[in-house]
């Protein structure tokens, strides 16, 4: 399924860009955007793993950005 | 401007770093410490020691979030971050005794981070004014009472008021009163339209000036308004060519430079015997300049800023790629009905036979009154005055070749050749391009009227303007018949036209043109009306649906959608797109070659620190500014 998110305190492009790299890299993920522009999130993820995949996808997000998050 | 808490935090230690460091710099200056360059590794003279002091100070007080930043994301396996190459250099600069360039590196790129986020907020602003255009509520009748409700709790079928002023929050159909609108929200097009009753509103347009009650068609989820303001914030999700050249460039440019960043520090020290300070100064303008972060911010704002401009003159497009694309275009290929032409026949030319040509009109629209044919009902418009319908009895549609009736007992034909050969009515055949509809009363021909469709008015124009713009192919597809589609090529100076195609032929047929096109970089562009074309329109490079405000089909199909029926729009979303590109392009070649430039300077020893500052911090400014002018539509 495939699902967008607002990211709050999305403030730097570059880390989107590294966020969508990883994000993208999980197991189970089929697509993933971070979109830098409208601070937003689409996920596009097996449905079985799609909660998990996300707040890996939170993870990751810290990770660039620690007050960044993913608005549920 | 809206500044956040953070943000106005940021501003006040930047000032105070900067009246600090003046301040500091002029007790050195005025205490006489050597303060000019000597570059030396661990300097240190006890004399200098409350300099040094000072100076970490300031140092703390402007970098200490990016510090944090960058030990945490060390911990946390994350190098090649910003923050900490960053950190990295200037605690380099301060290892060289490079007091002030230090401070200077930190402050400038917390200045350039700030000023970028406040054009990337700028931007996200506008591109939001641009589309404010989502209703905030809608008037239902209560109880005889006018109550504001939220437009998602109006069902198909209600009657909302819209007063004048207002917003229209839903799609629907006036059912009483008169008003004119104002669609320029949606179509870009700044003269008001008149509506009456029966006639179709779209949601965002405004109500300008009387009172009116719309009975609702589509629920606010489906409306035009929806419909466009999913589509533009969706519109970036899809990257361009240039932008996905940027971020993959990014990913490899930092780790490059930074490797080189130690090579250069290391090598020639240990190999060469050279001194390590000065090389180490080297590596450190190498890391300085190592950030992509110009390319990386300025390549999605410029799509960002181009979408934002051609959806303000009534162009939706759906992906940044799209815009890329249209900029591209070498071959046009449009749909000849409803397109090129007003898609409506019209009774061009009359020839009477022994009577006059109002009579022959009159005869011909009282038997086709009878008809829903589209050209029997252009016969009809085109009368002036009234029909009185009693004058005809016994009419009776012949299918693909006309009516026939009685008019005062007399037996009336008025169709085609065929109906006229199969009555052995002897007619006088005109050579005329169009549909002929031939009239007979009692036997005799008493005349024919020719009805065409015409081109737009501005067709021929925007062909023209499309042909200044590089455009070197204008093909026509149609599946009329092969004389009419001749007369408007003809007309419009088209270069080729391909005519009596059925649906799946216009598919084969712009298979055929795109795999015929010289080279892979020229794109072919197909206009159509987006509802009886789609698989044609999802086969082109870009497709483009024009004039259909509020159909959901030609959005779905398109990846362009022009919401005013007007042709000359094609060029200005080229000429967006265009510019759009140009800008990303501008902003590649800016920003990379400052970067290598300074980089080659660096590593001759030509450059310092503070001409590293301006490659990082000075090259994303300049570039994120010209990002903003994709914003900017003549």
């Amino acid at each position: 399924m495939k699902r967008s998110y607002t990211i709050k305190n999305l403030g730097c492009a570059n880390c989107a860009a590294k966020m969508e790299n990883d994000i993208a890299k999980l197991d189970g993920v089929n697509s993933v955007r971070v979109n830098f522009m409208t601070s937003k999130i689409i996920l596009d993820a097996e449905d079985d793993k799609f909660a998990s995949l996300l707040s890996e996808a939170q993870k990751i997000v810290h990770k660039y950005e620690p007050y960044a998050n993913i608005l549920k | 401007m809206n500044i956040t808490k953070n943000e106005k935090h940021l501003v006040q230690r930047l000032v105070w770093t900067l009246i600090l460091s003046v301040v500091l710099f002029l007790l050195a200056r005025s205490f006489n410490l050597n303060t000019e360059n000597n570059i030396t590794i661990f300097y240190y003279n006890s004399e200098n020691l409350w300099l040094l002091i000072a100076s970490l100070l300031i140092y703390l007080l402007i970098g200490y979030d990016i510090i944090w930043k960058a030990i945490r994301n060390i911990f946390q396996g994350t190098i090649f971050d910003e923050n900490f190459l960053m950190t990295i250099a200037t605690i380099g600069a301060f290892l060289i005794g490079q007091y002030s360039e230090g401070i200077a590196v930190m402050l400038f790129y917390q200045i350039g981070e700030l000023l970028q986020r406040s054009a990337v907020n700028k931007s996200r602003k506008s591109i939001g004014e641009l589309m404010d255009i989502a209703p905030e509520y809608a008037n239902i009748v209560e109880n005889g009472e006018l109550i504001q409700v939220d437009p998602y709790d109006v069902s198909i079928g209600d009657y909302i008021v819209v007063l004048p002023g207002e917003r229209m929050p839903l799609d629907g159909i006036v059912s009483e009163g008169n008003s004119s609108l104002d669609t320029s929200a949606l179509t870009g097009e700044s003269l008001p339209i008149d509506i009456a009753k029966g006639d179709q509103v779209f949601s965002g347009s405004i109500n300008l000036s009387g009172k009116i009650i719309i009975q609702v068609e589509k629920e606010y989820d489906d409306s035009t308004v929806a419909n466009i303001l999913e589509l533009v914030e969706n519109a970036t999700n899809q990257k361009a060519e240039a932008e996905v050249f940027a971020t993959t460039f990014a990913r490899y440019y930092t780790p490059v430079v930074f490797f080189a960043a130690i090579a250069l520090a290391v090598i020639p020290t240990l190999f060469f015997g050279q001194n390590f300070a000065i090389w180490l100064e080297r590596a450190l303008i190498f890391l300085v300049v190592s950030c992509p972060c110009a390319l990386v911010v300025s390549i999605p704002l410029t799509f960002f800023s181009g979408i934002g401009a051609a959806s303000k003159i009534g162009v939706l497009v759906k992906g940044s790629n799209y815009l890329e694309y249209l900029a591209k275009v070498k071959t046009i290929v449009f749909d000849k009905t409803g397109t090129l032409t007003y898609g409506k026949f019209q009774v061009a030319n009359i020839k009477a036979n022994g009577i006059s040509k109002e009579e022959l009109l009159k005869l011909a629209s009282h038997a086709e009154y009878f008809s829903n044919h589209p050209i029997a009902k252009s016969i009809v418009n085109s009368y002036p005055k009234n029909l009185n319908p009693d004058n005809i009895q016994n009419a009776q549609e012949i299918s693909g070749q006309g009516i026939k009736a009685e008019y005062q007992g007399k037996e009336l034909l008025v169709g085609n050749k065929t109906l006229m050969l199969k009555h052995q009515i002897d007619i006088l055949e005109t050579a005329e391009i169009g549909s002929i509809v031939y009239v007979a009363l009692d036997g005799d021909f008493l005349g024919s009227l020719t009805i065409t469709d015409r081109p737009k008015e501005n067709a021929n124009e925007t062909i023209k303007e499309l042909r200044n713009l590089g455009i070197n192919q204008i093909m026509m597809l149609t599946g009329d018949r092969d004389l009419v589609a001749a007369k408007i090529a003809d007309e419009l100076a088209i270069d080729h036209y391909y005519a009596e195609l059925l649906p799946q032929d216009k598919v084969k047929k712009l298979e055929e043109i795109i795999k015929d096109k010289d080279t892979p970089k020229d794109l072919v562009a197909y206009v159509g009306d987006g509802i009886n074309d789609a698989p044609v329109l999802a086969l082109a490079d870009v497709g483009i649906a024009m004039g259909n405000l509020g159909s959901d089909a030609a959005i779905e199909a398109a990846d362009t959608v022009i919401m005013q029926d007007e042709l000359n729009r094609i060029a200005d979303a080229i000429k967006v797109g265009r510019k759009t590109l140009r800008i990303a392009i501008q902003n590649l070649v800016i920003a990379l070659s400052i970067k290598i430039i300074i980089l080659i300077l660096a590593t001759f020893g030509f450059a310092n620190l503070w001409l590293a500052v301006f490659g990082d911090v000075g090259v994303t400014i300049i570039a994120v500014t010209n990002a903003l002018r994709a914003l900017m539509v003549k």
